[in-house]
């Protein structure tokens, strides 16, 4: 397969107008992936499925994942004058980065036998701008993906065919695989309550937990 | 009412006496009729139950019905999702009296390793009643059939008349039990408070 770095350039070379950004992974077993901006999503995929040299054609697993606003420790080198001398040093700095919610695709070309490219999606929050591309009208198989995205993180994929709640019910408020999401409070008894358990048991039971 | 004594006596002597009592509850215990359903792994084992090896067919109890209507016990085989609960309860509530409810699994009687989840009932025992609650994930065949026999015995003991008589011949007795909706965080109500409260605890010292 070509690097990323190739097929960056390519993809903005076939989807003018597209960002797209290579995401590196400091775990050796991931791969680096492609992150792309939401508004060209759509045209990168179709020209990662249709080229010849690429033929991506089976997106095997669709996730999502919820980025809660964090700080970034990075270390940067910086040019400093320490006694007349330039000298470079290290430099720990901070900054944080917005929350949002993630999309991520695993795709595979069945016909070259190669894969996984990871392609990522990234909504501009994650409270109300939370609607991203679908790709379903590229891969088939990312339907029940998406919907079961949307399901638990609430993630709202424009131009999906049939975008329903997959596994709650229909009424059901809550997008349960958010960080902050709150489970409702019906304790009952545990027999070896721990952390956030046995907080929720001292409420319950405020003569102990045990019997 | 005849003698202990008398009574084996006489059937020493070869004359039977019984009572109508437990002529028909002798009836009714030898032919359980299952409601054919399952919901996760522990329907396989139920399933293994009802084969060769195991045979649930000794116990009469081999003739598992697709139809709530002409069923008499429901094995809850399994977990229990609060999206699958409403129907649970309604096809219990679809079954002709008198029936009988088998908790099996953890999942059905307590919601098991998803008990902390969002998605899992906590028990079935939270909506319907409950006879016999089998633990164990899967509880293996013989853990079924112990269990099917301590509901035979709980049978045999049921009186037909007088105060706490079996509830098929109560007519004050509860004949339906309500159905939880779906709510915005969780099913409304998430416990029937007639039928399930959660355990009071005091610490003894």
């Amino acid at each position: 397969m070509e690097t990323l770095e190739q097929l960056k350039a390519r993809i903005e070379a076939a989807a003018p107008g597209v960002r797209v950004e290579i995401v590196p992974n400091g775990n050796p077993a991931n791969p680096a992936s492609l992150l792309v901006d939401g508004g060209h999503a759509r045209a990168a995929a179709a020209f990662l499925r249709d080229d010849p040299a690429l033929a991506f054609d089976y997106a095997s697993n669709v996730t999502g994942v919820d980025w809660p606003e964090r700080t970034v420790r990075e270390r940067i080198k910086v040019k400093r004058m320490a006694g007349g001398v330039e000298r470079e040093v290290e430099e720990v700095c901070e900054r944080k980065t917005p929350a949002y919610l993630e999309a991520v695709y695993h795709l595979y070309s069945m016909s070259r036998k190669d894969g996984p490219l990871i392609l990522r999606l990234r909504t501009e929050n994650r409270t109300d701008r939370v609607s991203l591309p679908s790709l379903t009208p590229v891969w088939r198989s990312c339907e029940f993906q998406e919907r079961e995205i949307f399901d638990l993180y609430g993630i709202v994929f424009e131009g999906h065919p049939d975008l329903r709640r997959i596994l709650m019910w229909p009424e059901f408020a809550d997008h349960p695989m958010r960080k902050d999401y709150a489970e409702p409070d019906d304790y009952e008894y545990e027999p070896t309550p721990h952390d956030a358990v046995l907080a929720r048991a001292r409420g319950h039971y405020p003569g102990g937990t045990q019997p | 009412m005849i003698e202990e004594g008398l009574r084996q006596e006489l059937s020493r002597q070869g004359v039977v006496t019984t009572t109508l009592e437990e002529l028909y509850n002798w009836g009714r215990k030898n032919s359980l009729w299952p409601l054919q359903f399952g919901l996760a792994c522990c329907a396989i084992e139920m399933i293994a139950a009802s084969m060769a090896r195991f045979d649930i067919a000794r116990f009469g109890a081999e003739v598992f019905r697709p139809s709530p209507r002409q069923a008499d016990l429901m094995i809850v085989a399994g977990t229990v999702t609060k999206k699958m609960a409403p129907q649970i309860v309604r096809l219990y509530n679809q079954m002709p009296e008198p029936k009988y409810v088998i908790a099996m699994g953890v999942c059905a009687i307590s919601g098991g390793p998803f008990k902390e989840g969002y998605n899992v009932l906590k028990g079935i025992d939270r909506y319907i009643p409950v006879d016999v609650h089998i633990p164990g994930c899967p509880p293996r065949p013989e853990a079924l059939l112990q269990a099917l026999m301590t509901l035979q015995e709980k049978i045999g003991r049921q009186r037909l008349t007088g105060e706490g008589r079996a509830r098929h011949l109560d007519a004050d007795a509860p004949g339906e039990w309500p159905i939880p909706e779906f709510g915005k965080h969780d099913l409304e109500p998430p416990r029937n408070p007639a039928l399930w409260q959660p355990p009071a605890m005091t610490r003894s010292e």
